[in-house]
Formats: structure tokens, sequence, C-alpha cells
């Protein structure tokens, strides 16, 4: 919470306001309003930005296609959500006759409440954290985790073939990534010495002249934000990493099962979770609520943090208009065959960087590592096995 | 190198999107009921029945004579002839429909009623807004809905419109040169006939053969 800058009456509005609806209660109920004033904005906040996400993602998306995407509904089309909201509401609930109705029931749930969990360590500006938790970032990802049973749970309930095979790719996606996932983060953890998320964001919010000390600035840490960004796509199963709903072969994957609200919660989660990482991704590499250039930080911290988020969530939609989809032996040769052994390296890189004290040297040595490494591995993972025509030794 | 692919294509997106905001000419998307295409001149949805002149029922074309009802192949189209006649196109005295109807919830759009008319009477329609709440009686068009001027016709086909007033107007002048062919042979005849009442008794002289009329 300490830092180095001037703290405005903007920065902290939202604290400030939640501290005087606190104290028209009774001073016996304060620590309770406080954390349920906190778990509403976020509840409010991140959904209300998944509707506006899908709008500028379909409008987005069009775009990259020389389409114009949705303008029909209210100014701009921006009114989309707001339809598609009560299109879902008014759908017909359909539970297959052979289903475990109350797993079916729960799967949504879990989902929904595991990835909202999430957010509870997520520092969205300076003080604006719900929980200060010491180890913050390990309480992250294992929610993060916790939504793998959840899609297992959808797949499994529904008792069809297409939602059986989307959950097993899900799990087994999910599962190989989130090594992938962890191991870049634990990086930051190594460097920073510490899993508080806040005490994270402390040690990249100062400034070189005008110059923030964000880890994506080092080599190690720009290694690290890309295996973490790619794990990440392939943790929300966003394209290209959409193989667990890949639609032109098992329709819609683990929520084939699902209509009406029950999906949209699907839906919503998968953008939550969108969310949650690329508010993790901001907070271990980008430095957080922290101002890019040191003469922005009048800007509010919040505004800085969410500007961030939108701009990975840009692109992610960036490359969902360009990618295709990847096979599944695809998918699991780059999670084990190339980024398990390159966050490994990463490791070894990181602890090296730290223990080879201030200088030049070291950022040569890094980058020098881990731009050989890349090279390397990227030849060998496209190297292909040439196959010739085929010769025939008696029918010639 | 790794990734090189990626971040092409993902210039080449990025590109799309910058663009699309520059240049009006990369989107290809109409917003329809707005703004329109026209229709290509051969564009066909389904049959209406064409008449010449200002008033439908006067000028209608069609003389019942069910050869397209009996073609019809999903049988679509119903038609009840008069027991009066009134001249067509070239004058002549024809009956006509009193009723006519084409169910266009069954019609197939096949045209085969419009190649088996000997008249140029039923012709395809370009009009494709014909979404209705009344799914029985709001498809099922009688005769003056089916009626269109052969203006209306020139303006959705104008080269075919055009080749069939031009057919049109040749048998008009084929049947009105038979028809005055045939004047001339009867007063002729009339002529030759007071004739040889007048003078000494019969030299019979054929009349002239009138010259074929040609047409269907």
């Amino acid at each position: 919470m300490a830092s180095t800058s001037a703290v405005t009456g903007a920065d902290q509005i939202f604290i400030l306001l939640r501290d005087w609806l606190v104290h028209l209660l009774p001073s016996a109920l304060r620590p309770a309003a406080s954390v349920v004033l906190g778990a509403i904005a976020i509840v409010a906040v991140f959904p209300g930005l998944f509707a506006l996400t899908t709008v500028f993602e379909r409008k987005g998306l069009g775009r990259m296609q020389n389409r114009l995407g949705p303008n029909r509904v209210g100014p701009y089309g921006f009114f989309q959500p707001i339809a598609d909201g009560i299109k879902a509401l008014t759908k017909e609930d359909v539970v297959p006759f052979r289903a475990d109705a109350m797993v079916h029931f729960l799967a949504p749930l879990v989902l929904l409440v595991t990835v909202f969990m999430g957010f509870a360590v997520l520092p969205v500006g300076r003080n604006m954290q719900l929980v200060d938790m010491d180890s913050g970032l390990l309480f992250f990802f294992a929610m993060g985790a916790a939504t793998e049973l959840s899609v297992f749970m959808a797949g499994w309930s529904s008792r069809n073939k297409y939602s059986m095979l989307g959950a097993m790719r899900a799990v087994a996606q999910m599962i190989s990534y989130e090594v992938a996932l962890l191991l870049s983060s634990v990086t930051v953890v190594m460097i920073a010495g510490s899993l508080s998320l806040t005490e994270i964001v402390d040690a990249q919010n100062q400034y070189t002249g005008i110059f923030p000390h964000w880890y994506i600035f080092t080599p190690w840490g720009l290694a690290s934000f890309l295996m973490f960004s790619i794990a990440a796509t392939a943790e929300t199963n966003r394209s290209p990493f959409d193989l667990p709903e890949g639609e032109s072969e098992i329709v819609a994957g683990y929520h084939t099962e699902y209509s009406g609200f029950k999906f949209a919660i699907f839906f919503v989660a998968e953008y939550l979770a969108m969310f949650a990482l690329s508010g993790m991704g901001a907070t271990l590499f980008l430095g957080g609520w922290s101002a890019p250039l040191k003469f922005l930080g009048f800007i509010p911290s919040w505004i800085w943090f969410f500007l961030k988020v939108m701009c990975a969530i840009f692109i992610f939609i960036w490359m969902r208009g360009t990618l295709p989809r990847l096979r599944q032996d695809q998918l699991m040769n780059f999670a084990w065959k190339f980024a398990l052994p390159f966050t490994l390296l990463n490791l070894l890189v990181t602890a090296l960087w730290r223990f080879m004290g201030a200088g030049w040297l070291r950022w040569v040595v890094c980058a020098a590592i881990l731009a050989g490494a890349y090279v390397f591995m990227g030849r060998m993972g496209m190297h292909r096995k040439h196959i010739g025509p085929r010769s025939y030794r008696y029918a010639e | 190198m790794l990734g090189e692919g990626i971040i092409k294509g993902m210039l080449e997106t990025a590109k799309n999107f910058a663009g699309s905001f520059v240049s009006e000419d990369r989107l290809t998307t109409v917003e329809y009921p707005e703004q329109r295409i026209p229709t290509a001149e051969n564009a066909r949805v389904f049959p209406f029945l064409v008449y010449d002149g200002s008033d439908w029922e006067a000028g209608m074309r069609c003389v019942a004579c069910q050869i397209c009802e009996k073609e019809c192949p999903p049988k679509c189209i119903y038609i009840e002839k008069s027991k009066d006649k009134k001249p067509d196109f070239a004058g002549k005295m024809q009956i006509y429909p009193t009723r006519f109807d084409i169910d266009i919830s069954v019609c197939m759009s096949c045209q085969i009623c419009v190649e088996v008319c000997p008249f140029e009477a039923i012709k395809m329609d370009t009009q494709f807004e014909l979404a209705t709440d009344d799914r029985f009686g709001g498809l099922l068009l009688d005769r003056r809905e089916l009626s269109k001027s052969n203006e209306y016709y020139h303006s959705i086909h104008p080269t075919e419109a055009a080749e069939v007033d031009a057919r049109l107007a040749e048998e008009k002048r084929a049947a009105e040169a038979k028809a005055k062919a045939a004047a001339v042979a009867a007063a002729q005849k009339a002529a030759a006939d007071a004739a040889a009442k007048a003078a000494a008794p019969k030299i019979e002289t054929p009349a002239p053969k009138p010259p074929d009329a040609g047409g269907q």
C-alpha cells in the first residue's frame, strides 16, 4: 500500500465510497458489510464488462472479416447483450432424460462460483482488493484449477458422447497448460519474493526516470509473459485452443446439452475467466494498476488496471479472428514439448538473473539463453519427418 | 522461426480491422431493409398475371385456357372459366378467368407455367417480401393480387418484356392483315357474285387464298 506517487481522491473514490457506506452501519457489522460491498462490486462490474466485451468481440471480429458486426439493437448495436440476455432467459431449459440432473444443474454454478472466487484476491486498483491474502497467487490458481471439476461435471452428467469428449479434451488441455501457467508465474514469485499480489505490484510500481520496473521489460519476464499468455489462452479455452467446444467436430463440447440460462452461465464464466487471467497477467508482468510512465500517475489506478485488461481482451479477440483451431496432438505437443521445457529453462534463467546481481551482463546472458532456446526449440518442433514418394521393392 | 506465421496472420487481420474503418469498399455488407441491391434481371420468385392498358380486368391477357393449371407440378394454380367473352389484345373475343388463384405456399417457382403459356399472360415476378402473419389466406393470391401491368413487367424484366411485346405486335399485325385480307376477299367475292349474277351464267372465279396468319 505504500507507494511513491501521490494518492488522489479520484484514485480512492471507490474506497472512500465504501467506507462512507459502511460507517452508516453499527460498528459490529462494519467488517462484514465492507466485504459484502466489495463482493457486490465484483459481481456487478465484471459481468457488466462481459456484456460490453461480447459486443466488442462481435464487432471486432466482424471488422477483421470486413463485416459490420451487430448494429441493430440500440445505438451502434450496444444493447445487443440485453437482447441476448432476454433471449437466454426466455429459452426452454432442456435437461436430457438420462442426464444426472443434480450434477447437470450444479456444474454451471460451480464454474461461476470458482471463477468469481479468483477475483477476490485480484488488486484492481490501489488498495482495491477484496482480500489481501499473503498467498493470493496460490489462492487464485487453486480456484482456477477448480474450474476443471465443473467442466468435467458438465460433460459427465449430460450423458452425451460429445459432451463427454469435450470434457475430456478440456480437462486434458487445462491440466497440461496449467503446468506452463504456474511455472511461468513462479518466476515472478522468485524475483518479488512474495506470493502476495499486493507486494508483487508494489515491487513493479517503481520508476527509473519515467520508465516503470515492470517485469515484462526483463528477458525472463518477457519469456514468462509470452508463456503465460499462451497458457492463459488455453486455460480459458479460447481460440486457437478452443478444442473443448470445437463445434466442427463435437457440436459444442461439454456444454452441448446446456440451453437457455445455464448455457449463458457457461458463456459468462468463460469470459470472466478471461478477465481474471488477463488481470492476473497484468498484475504479474504489467505492473498491475501502476501507470506505464511516471508522469501518468495522476490517472486513477483502477483505470490503468482495466485498460490493461481490455488490451489483453482485445488481443484475445484478435487471435480468435486470426488463428485456426489446433489439432489435439498439436495442442499436446506444444504443451509438453515446447511450453514445459521452455518454462523450466526460464526458471533457471530467472534464478541466474536473481543471483548475477545488477549490471548489463545479466541482461545479455539471460536474453541470449532464452532467445537461443526459443530458436532451437522452435526449429526442433517445426522439424518434420520428410516422407518421400513411396518405393516398392517387389512390384516394380 | 517459430511464431512467424502467427505474426503474419495477425498483421493481415489487423490490416482488415483498420481498413474496414477507413475504406467503405472493404465492407461487403448490404444493410438490407434500408439498403437494397437491385435484383438480377432474370431473377424469379412467384408468377403474376400481365394485363395491358390501365384496367386490369379488361386488359388481362389470360384466356383461361388452363394449360398452366394442368402443367403446374405442385398444382398450385386454380382457374375458373367465364361464361361470357371479352376482346383480347388483338380484338378477338376470348373467354377469361373469373377466378385465378395461386397458392404461393405451394408454388415452387419452377416457371413451367410461364413456359407453357401461349398468350404471354403469366410471367415471373421479382417481389420477394411476401411474409404474412396469415399463412392460409395471406399466401393464397387471387387474380386481383396477381394482376400486374405490362409497364411493371417492363420495369422488372426489360429485355424479356421487349421481346414479348415485339412478338405480340407481330401477331396483332398478322391478325389484322388476315382480317383485312379476309375483308378484301369477301368484298371481291361479293363483287364477283354480284357481277356473276348480273352477267351470263356460271363462270366460277376462285377467291385468292388469304395469307397464312401464322401464329401459334
